[in-house]
């Protein structure tokens, strides 16, 4: 897998002002992440992944800081130009799915490229949807489809644009255990067959399981930032899911 | 995204709640087919009223007692300020341009303070009197069709003949003969009008109205029977007054030189510095009566601009209801890369695709309603022109390509303005916030 870093945040801080107070979301973050990595960033409420998350899905500034995203600072980026940056270089997942009730499938995986100015973009929408193996409900709205299978046309419109980096927000959180694992799956063969870079945002162990790195954040500051060996390769057997119960990763302090 | 793109994603917005968008829409359509419907009736009325005026000869010019003011028409009972005696004066002149003169009093008619009625057998008819000379026929192009004019026989005589308009004959006598037959001609409020009993020598030419009040409906008697018989307009001087006098030129290009001479004429004639009469020709006439129109058609738009405007103002809404129920919608849109200009762009086209449906729809039914009009209601502009109103009116609505342009550029016009409030509001909404929202 390519080494080469995919994103570089140096000594990134976020303050809002709530009033005359001021509350420190992030202290000082460092972090890269490589091409081809799967990673979870973990923390409790208020630790300030969710701000972190807006900041490195360019949906957000950092109020001190720079972050570099395919070796381009992003940090003064105006707004259309951040637009940009998301469309080409980011695919996001959310935990309640965010799509759009109107559109089929096939159109939600198609949007962003129609922000990209793509023609061919039913295409590519067809390819993303078959990688993720909904090429046989491509015609359907979101009410017509079933959680998991919700979730998988968002995956597949986060990865039509072959971005730098999927963001995924809590991405089973909506889901039953059994959903949750297959769209795991997916998310790991993703990363294992076609390389995709992935970080999981997330609170949930049993998320945090699958990937090969856990960062952990709290109070604003990255706590612990240690490798994992996935749970399924533990057990040898790739093909058999994970247990539920991960294994408790080691904070520091 | 192409515009293309844009559009179908309005039109797949606006179909999701097509009763909404239906309703919204429904304001526009109401504003544009009143453009349509009341720009029609009122250019209908414009040409109308200029085809009557040019049908009442144009070599024609008038002169009044009174002086005008602001180009209206002189205000009646101004001063008893135009005598018989003018009209002679200028025949005698022997000015060259000049045609004929024929001079008239009138009592009656819309406007009047002292009613005319003709009565036959039990059965009146409103009428104008017109107290003339011979002259009248050649003057204002208009010609007995039955038995015959006013002659001067008649005038010396003083005779009590009378020559009705053919309107007159119609209700008085149907299709029976009225020629020698007695009417009675009352004028005057109630119990205080005069009442005089006058033979039926002819009835004059069909000018082809088909409205209430004009030249069919008028009686014509010598002008001194006349002066001797309706008394209140009698002129303590001696002279005789007269309410207008008519001219016919030989050629329009003098028409000019002709208010110059017989301005000066008639000043040396009545001693005044100031005018105490007014002369217009027909031009002058066409020209107050534009001016008219023109009141009128700013009238009729500015009553439909307003419904535009209470349309809009729905747009305007709904459209700030859209934008707040699709919030998430849009935080989705930003977060895959749709810029400020992107959703600015689709909610402007949103608010333009309904306006300009809605447009086309009241273009449509704006046509529909002029249809039904024409052929049910009279929509009738009635232009006082001197003692002969103008009217127009019945199936005279007149749909230009001009205002049907205009309305659908309206509707986009509204759709522009009250459409980008909204759509600036959905493309500033932060994505963090729009995501986070339910």
């Amino acid at each position: 897998m390519a080494q080469k870093t995919a994103i570089r945040l140096r000594h990134i801080a976020k303050v809002y002002k709530l009033g005359s107070q001021e509350v420190h979301a992030l202290r000082s973050v460092d972090l890269e992440i490589s091409n081809g990595e799967f990673l979870a960033i973990m923390g409790p409420s208020g630790s300030g992944k969710s701000t972190l998350m807006n900041i490195i899905g360019c949906l957000d500034r950092a109020t001190s800081g720079t972050y570099e995203l395919d070796g381009i600072n992003v940090s003064h980026l105006g707004d259309a130009q951040l637009a940009t940056v998301r469309n080409r270089r980011l695919g996001f997942v959310f935990q309640s799915f965010n799509l759009l009730p109107r559109l089929t499938a096939i159109e939600q995986v198609a949007m962003p490229m129609g922000y990209r100015g793509v023609t061919n973009r039913k295409q590519l929408a067809k390819v993303a949807l078959n990688l993720v193996g909904l090429g046989s409900r491509m015609h359907h709205r979101p009410t017509q489809l079933s959680g998991g299978q919700q979730q998988r046309v968002a995956i597949a419109r986060a990865i039509v644009g072959n971005p730098t980096l999927i963001l995924a927000d809590e991405p089973t959180g909506a889901l039953d255990t059994k959903t949750s694992h297959d769209v795991m799956e997916i998310f790991r063969k993703l990363n294992e067959d076609r390389g995709i870079t992935i970080a999981f945002v997330t609170h949930e162990h049993d998320v945090a399981a699958y990937t090969r790195r856990i960062v952990s954040l709290r109070d604003g500051e990255i706590v612990s930032d240690v490798p994992n060996v996935p749970s399924y390769e533990q057990q040898h057997s790739p093909a058999a899911p994970p247990p539920i119960a991960a294994p408790r990763t080691e904070h520091a302090s | 995204m192409t515009l293309l793109d844009v559009v179908i994603t309005a039109l797949v917005a606006l179909r999701s709640n097509i009763l909404r968008t239906l309703l919204t829409m429904l304001g526009i359509i109401i504003g544009i087919s009143a453009v349509i419907t009341l720009t029609a009736a009122g250019q209908g009325a414009q040409q109308g009223v200029n085809d009557r005026i040019r049908g009442l000869g144009s070599n024609l010019m008038f002169i009044r007692p009174g002086t005008v003011k602001n180009g209206a028409g002189p205000l009646p009972g101004t001063g008893p300020s135009l005598f018989l005696e003018d009209a002679n004066a200028i025949n005698a002149q022997n000015l060259p341009y000049l045609d004929g003169v024929a001079a008239q009093g009138t009592v009656g008619g819309a406007g009047s303070p002292f009613p005319a009625q003709v009565i036959y057998r039990g059965q009146n008819v409103s009428t104008t009197l017109v107290g003339t000379e011979p002259t009248y026929q050649f003057v204002r192009d208009f010609y007995v069709d039955e038995g015959r004019f006013l002659s001067d026989d008649d005038i010396t005589k003083k005779a009590l003949t009378v020559v009705l308009g053919s309107n007159v004959k119609d209700k008085l006598f149907g299709s029976k003969e009225a020629l020698g037959e007695s009417v009675r001609i009352s004028v005057g409020p109630g119990r205080f009008g005069v009442g005089f009993n006058f033979t039926v020598i002819g009835v004059m030419e069909t000018k082809g109205a088909t409205s209430t009040n004009n030249q069919d409906d008028l009686v014509f008697v010598p002008l001194p029977s006349f002066q001797a018989r309706v008394p209140f307009i009698r002129n303590p001087r001696g002279l005789t007054n007269v309410s207008q006098i008519n001219l016919k030129l030989k050629d329009k290009s003098k028409e000019k030189e002709a208010v110059l001479e017989i301005t000066d004429l008639l000043r040396k004639r009545h001693n005044v510095n100031e005018d105490d009469f007014t002369i217009q020709s027909q031009s002058d006439v066409l020209s107050t009566a534009t001016e008219v129109d023109r009141t009128l058609n700013v009238l009729l738009v500015s009553i439909a601009l307003i419904s535009l405007i209470v349309g809009g103002i729905g747009i305007m809404n709904i459209m700030l209801v859209s934008v707040s129920e699709r919030t998430r919608e849009i935080g989705i849109r930003k977060a895959v890369g749709a810029k400020r200009t992107d959703i600015l762009l689709q909610f402007m086209i949103e608010a333009l695709v309904v306006t300009i449906i809605g447009g086309l729809l009241g273009v449509a039914l704006g046509l529909g309603i002029t249809q039904v009009l024409s052929r049910t209601i009279d929509f009738n502009l009635n232009l006082l022109v001197w003692e002969t109103e103008v009217s127009a009116g019945g199936n005279a609505y007149v749909i230009t390509p001009f205002w049907i342009l205009a309305g659908i550029a309206m509707s986009a016009v509204t759709g522009l303005v009250f459409g980008v409030y909204p759509a600036w509001r959905a493309a500033r909404l932060d994505p963090i916030e729009a995501l986070r929202r339910e």
